[in-house]
């Protein structure tokens, strides 16, 4: 069957961009990208695909802003509280044995889930001995991440999350006032390496006790899920822990006979 | 309007339903869903706003009140047949071309995740003339968008006539920005819905 036009358009973008920048998009899920292409495509004052093509293909201060809409920067702290509830239960008195610990946060967006996991290793006396590696595909998201400032209005949500979370102190204990933002506390963020990997094109860089990655993968395909998932594999240590977001799942993937569900409801697993 | 001839072509190629309520839907899909047996030959894919950060469990709670088999909607499984979908609390949920669903945390659209729009604009590139788009009750304008490009691909569009609605903003709205090809009652949408168990609509 014949492709409708759009759909043929936004396959030679997704394969231009990755020709010329390296970003490798073609193993998204097709309907909230298309959806995010065109709004991409609006905001860029552009009448086709074909014609944001062009300008992405030729300016690459236009493909910068276009990545905006291509990832999806939405990210919260202690998002799902029971998560990281059974992280603190059921993770941490394992990775208490460890003299050193290696976390990785996958797809980081702007930060707030590797704050939030820094605050709850923190609280359990494994923050002085962690490294934290922070890992997106978007240079905007991790300069933002960087920074650890969030949106001041946002705090009596994450305080609340801070709190159905298993929070020993109140969430105020991490932040300043600053900047018209909540500036988190320097502490945490010296303990977090943001850097640039992409789950699509790039290997493991390091071994792992423990990978979160929660509402990353909902936007891949099954066969890029499957990609990120080896990789986790591959990553972690014996019997290291991987934390996937509430909806998300190995069952639909090549992976599942690879990992064990210590905590289903919350999406923890162990390595097998 | 179609003749009644023209409707009933439309009808049987119907592949798949989406559904989309707010306000007062919990108890209009019951008496929607309620009759339909476990071998209904159709999957029907519903969106029922509830307020976020809550754990739904509407699946839990329509089994109760009806045979045919209630899930939560899965990222990347496949849709079938004699299922009843729900859309999770917190994401929207969107039909891919292949037949499967994706889920997404994307910023809410009316207010709303999920939203109703998201999952009728993905249904009805999915789906085309294959596709019934139902709006209910409901108090936003979440659906109005998506009803029409159910009817821009060729699919076919039932809603809830407002005056019997609990809420008939969302009927309402879907109505002044496309010609739907019925407006009807609960009971009416019902029998439409029971139709399909003929192998052919009438």
């Amino acid at each position: 069957m014949q492709l409708p036009d759009a759909d043929i358009e936004i396959k030679l973008l997704i394969e231009a961009i990755y020709l010329k920048y390296n970003y490798d998009f073609r193993n998204y899920s097709k309907a909230s990208q298309k959806r995010r292409i065109e709004q991409g495509m609006s905001a860029l004052r552009c009448e086709s695909i074909s014609q944001l093509q062009d300008q992405v293909l030729h300016d690459p201060a236009v493909f910068m802003q276009l990545l905006q809409y291509l990832t999806i920067p939405v990210s919260e702290m202690f998002r799902d509280p029971s998560y990281f509830l059974s992280v603190r239960e059921q993770v941490v008195p394992v990775l208490k044995t460890y003299p050193s610990l290696k976390i990785w946060v996958a797809g980081c967006s702007t930060g707030e889930e590797a704050y939030s996991l820094a605050i709850l290793l923190q609280e359990e006396g494994l923050l002085e001995r962690s490294i934290i590696y922070a890992t997106d595909i978007n240079p905007v998201s991790l300069e933002k991440a960087k920074k650890g400032v969030f949106a001041l209005d946002k705090m009596a949500l994450y305080t609340k999350n801070y709190q159905a979370a298993g929070g020993k102190f109140t969430l105020e204990k991490y932040y300043t006032g600053a900047y018209g933002g909540a500036l988190f506390d320097k502490a945490l963020a010296e303990k977090i390496t943001f850097s640039d990997h992409s789950l699509a094109t790039d290997s493991v860089f390091s071994e792992t006790h423990f990978v979160s990655c929660r509402n990353v993968v909902i936007y891949f395909n099954k066969a890029l899920q499957s990609r990120a998932y080896n990789l986790f594999h591959e990553s972690l240590c014996r019997r290291g822990f991987l934390g996937l977001g509430h909806k998300e799942s190995l069952d639909f993937s090549s992976c599942s006979h690879q990992f064990e569900a210590i905590v289903k409801k919350d999406k923890l697993f162990r390595k097998l | 309007m179609d003749s009644d001839h023209q409707a009933k072509a439309r009808l049987q190629a119907i592949k798949a339903v989406v559904v989309g309520a707010s306000a007062g839907g919990i108890e209009a899909m019951m008496k929607l869903f309620c009759p339909l047996p476990p071998d209904y030959p159709l999957p029907i894919i519903c969106v029922i706003h509830l307020p976020d950060h809550h754990e739904s469990n509407l699946a839990e709670v329509f089994q109760q009140w009806t045979r045919i088999k209630v899930m939560d909607a899965e990222d990347k499984a496949t849709i079938l047949n004699g299922r009843l979908y729900f859309a999770p609390a917190g994401y929207h949920l969107l039909v891919e071309g292949d037949a499967t669903f994706s889920l997404s945390c994307e910023r809410p659209v009316n207010y709303s995740r999920p939203s109703i729009d998201l999952l009728m604009e993905s249904a009805a590139q999915a789906y085309g003339p294959g596709l019934l788009g139902i709006l209910l009750t409901g108090a936003n304008l979440d659906g109005a968008m998506g009803m029409k490009t159910i009817k821009q691909y060729g699919g076919f569009t039932v809603v809830q006539t407002p005056g019997e609605a609990k809420s008939g903003t969302m009927p309402s709205e879907a109505i002044k920005l496309q010609t739907p090809d019925l407006i009807e009652g609960l009971s009416g949408i019902r029998q439409l819905l029971l139709q399909f168990m003929d192998g052919h609509a009438r």
